[in-house]
């Protein structure tokens, strides 16, 4: 469904994405693991349309999506949930998330969306006329999903979801995903909480300085000697081991 | 004393014209993070485009804004379209420089224009009610100002409610808080950007008009007014429409305080003491969010 092929990105001379082919099949979670400054992100801007690449293809459904603006790749059916959550801060809950249906293929379903979104995330619609900036941060990560979902896509991005969560939240909204994607939307998934992000992905990618270095079956990866080593700990114990 | 309060009371009538000039430019600035200087200038044109219509065609100037208002919105449209547009394509420290480019040739354009166009005289309205006044205990209003004011109030309300209510209004606060995260919202951020743009053009023009009503115009005020707004816009901080018509007439009211108590001349330099004052003492403004 979303096939990004030998992608090259540059920041003027430093050079972030080289050469990087990755696929997301319907109905699929796939997990993208790497350390920081790997070039995690900036896939996902290009994807979502906020990057332009120097080189290489992004197809959709069969159609590029490079020089595509942004507005209009929502429109197609990607969402991004961004990094830091990106808020509406002076706005409510639900400002917030109806903003999130502006896009044409969305708006005809808006309340019926958007009771969809209090049903996952039940809080939410207790708080739903409070301003965005008084929730915690689980709360706001809720919000943030919620509004990429209002757009009612096909394939939606997730940029470290669980940053700064409790344990306890980082479980709450990773299980949303899973129901998310039962619903019959795609993931692609950008964690830092490795163990967490390949247990529940179909399939996973290791990205180190902007290339990727591992490809397969999320628990596949997770027994990968380097990657146990680079993002486990050298403490972590094997689980043929245990 | 009673000289004094009528000082006040004239104060506050302009005041509301500065707010609603900054409301424009505020808008501008918050959305499109652009600094249009030439917005003095929008509201010169607005105020001959309701003197033309009065001399060649004795349309009353209160009938005038409805025709202005949409032509300044237009304006705003071309403006964008040929000059403005092009800006916002840079990342925002970038925006403010080539702004001010932009904003300072097209002021000198549009001053040489007014110039042709209605030589550099002063003109004003004359109408029948001009010099009607309203008595209140000892204080006298003239209408046509007290009109202004309600008019100015009417208009800033008018575009806060868009905000706060019209899709596409809730698309240009969202684009003002962060306009990467509105673009993956699905909002066309170009067109909020082009949207706000136009209002606050629109403002412009009715500042104009109600300014050549109830004082005169001339080609060389535009600076004048660009820097009461841009005043406004400090004092009050960017966010909220109805904050900054409040900062309009607060501004409006310490002029005449000052011009009273140290003498006319002094009426300008309270404006740019408050400017320097809350730079320092409350960078975001009274208002500001």
């Amino acid at each position: 469904m979303l096939e990004v092929h030998d992608l090259h990105v540059s920041y003027g001379d430093i050079r972030a994405l080289s050469g990087v082919t990755l696929a997301v099949g319907r109905g699929e979670i796939v997990a993208l693991v790497g350390p920081n400054g790997a070039g995690k992100s900036t896939l996902l801007k290009c994807i979502a349309g906020l990057l332009r690449p120097r080189a290489g293809a992004i197809r959709w459904q069969d159609e590029s999506l490079v020089g595509v603006a942004g507005h209009l790749i929502v429109e197609r059916g990607l969402a991004l949930v961004p990094e830091g959550r990106r808020l509406f801060a002076g706005m409510s809950v639900q400002e917030n998330l109806e903003l999130g249906a502006f896009a044409a293929r969305a708006r005809g379903a808006q309340s019926a969306n958007l009771e969809r979104v209090y049903a996952l995330f039940p809080v939410l619609s207790e708080r739903r006329r409070i301003a965005v900036r008084a929730l915690s941060g689980g709360q706001q990560q809720m919000v943030a999903v919620g509004r990429a979902l209002m757009s009612r896509p096909a394939l939606l991005m997730l940029d470290e979801p669980s940053l700064g969560l409790a344990p306890r939240l980082v479980a709450s909204i990773l299980d949303a995903l899973v129901e998310i994607n039962r619903a019959g939307v795609a993931v692609l998934l950008v964690e830092q909480n490795v163990q967490a992000a390949l247990t529940l992905a179909h399939r996973g990618y290791v990205l180190e300085s902007g290339r990727i270095l591992g490809a397969g079956p999320g628990p596949e990866i997770l027994r990968d000697p380097h990657v146990r080593q680079a993002y486990l700990g050298p403490l972590a114990v094997a689980p043929d081991a245990s | 004393m009673r000289a004094l309060a009528q000082q006040l009371v004239l104060g506050l009538l302009i005041g509301g014209l500065y707010g609603l000039a900054a409301a424009g430019l505020s808008l501008i600035f918050g959305v499109l993070k652009v600094l249009n200087v030439a917005h003095g200038e929008l509201i010169v044109l607005g105020g001959y485009g309701a003197f033309w219509l009065f001399t060649l065609y004795g349309l009353d100037p209160f009938v005038a804004l409805v025709l202005v208002v949409p032509a300044s919105l237009l304006l705003g449209i071309g403006l964008y379209a040929t000059l403005f547009g092009f800006v916002v394509r840079a990342d925002e420290e970038t925006r403010i420089k080539n702004s001010l480019l932009i904003g300072f040739g097209l002021a000198l354009a549009l001053q040489a224009l007014a110039v042709r166009l209605w030589t550099a005289d002063e003109r004003s309205i004359p109408t029948p009610y001009g010099g009607a006044a309203l008595s209140i205990s000892d204080l006298s209003l003239p209408v046509i100002r007290l009109l202004s004011l309600g008019i100015a109030f009417g208009l800033i309300l008018g575009v806060q409610l868009l905000l706060e209510h019209w899709r596409w209004g809730k698309a240009i606060r969202a684009t003002a808080e962060d306009w990467q995260a509105a673009l993956l919202a699905g909002i066309d951020v170009r067109r909020a950007y082009l949207l706000a743009f136009a209002i606050g053009t629109a403002l412009a023009g009715a500042t104009g008009v109600l300014v050549t009503i109830g004082y005169s115009v001339s080609p060389s005020i535009g600076l004048e007014w660009t820097l009461k707004a841009l005043i406004v816009v400090v004092l009050a901080g960017l966010g909220s429409m109805i904050g900054t018509f409040v900062g309009g007439l607060l501004l409006g009211v310490a002029e005449a305080a000052s011009a009273a108590a140290f003498g006319g001349p002094y009426r300008e330099v309270v404006g740019l003491v408050l400017f320097v004052v809350v730079l320092i003492v409350r960078p975001r403004g009274l208002f500001g969010r």
